[in-house]
């Protein structure tokens, strides 16, 4: 198991490390969610322990963003570094498009620009040297 | 500034701990490894730092530290884990560091 994953690992052309591309992209879903949760969280937070115990988004965010830490682990068993931490930036992609129709933030066109080369730039990463 | 410079630098051998903990990972049990908890641990205090530093106002070098960040954890995945950069990876990486700053220059 563990010769494996090491020839796994160091072959970037595998199945593996497609799949664990997906595992991260999909984590990034998570991570997006938690910080809309954490911020629905934030506009009713007051220092006071009842309320923060109380506070169901604030807590639903932390126990995603959690979630996301345990996928990004799983991801990176096999996964490069290299590769699976600049999948993180697709969730400023799913938080600026969940900004947009949940709380009515606006786009510029620079953030659009953004968004743009985030996704160019983790599709190539994806996709990887196909020969 | 300094202060933020510095969180991107703790955050990035944050990721250097969880990529050291999750190759060791053997079964559920192994989830409470010490490299692990030290990488969440310096993912969370790099997230005080970044508050503290960004608390006096400049909330604009937040994002272009977050993208030096990034450039820390690739060195970091070259030096210790002698990952490979391609040319396409090289490319994808660029576009995804630009992409990063774009977003903070329009928010």
């Amino acid at each position: 198991m563990s010769t494996t994953t090491a020839s796994e690992s160091a072959n970037p052309n595998s199945a593996a490390r497609g799949r664990m591309v997906l595992m991260m992209a999909g984590a990034t879903l998570l991570s997006a969610a938690a910080q809309i949760l954490m911020k629905i969280g934030m506009h009713h937070f007051s220092p006071n322990l009842l309320t923060i115990v109380t506070n169901l988004p604030l807590i639903a965010g932390y126990a995603l963003y959690g979630l996301f830490t345990l996928l990004m682990v799983l991801a990176l068993r096999e996964g490069e570094l290299s590769l699976m931490y600049p999948i993180i930036s697709l969730s400023y992609v799913w938080v600026t498009a969940l900004s947009y129709f949940i709380f009515h933030d606006t786009l510029s066109p620079l953030k659009l620009l953004g968004i743009a080369g985030i996704m160019a730039g983790v599709t190539l990463l994806g996709r990887g040297e196909r020969k | 500034m300094l202060l933020v410079l510095f969180a991107s630098v703790v955050g990035s051998f944050g990721a250097v701990f969880l990529k050291l903990g999750a190759v060791r990972l053997t079964g559920i049990v192994s989830l409470l490894n010490w490299r692990l908890a030290l990488g969440v641990g310096l993912y969370l205090g790099s997230s005080v730092v970044y508050a503290l530093g960004i608390r006096h106002g400049q909330l604009s070098v937040l994002f272009p530290m977050v993208a030096v960040g990034y450039i820390w954890t690739l060195l970091w995945a070259r030096l210790f884990f002698h990952e490979r950069f391609t040319r396409t990876k090289l490319i994808g990486l660029g576009l995804v560091l630009a992409g990063v700053l774009l977003v903070g220059l329009g928010s």
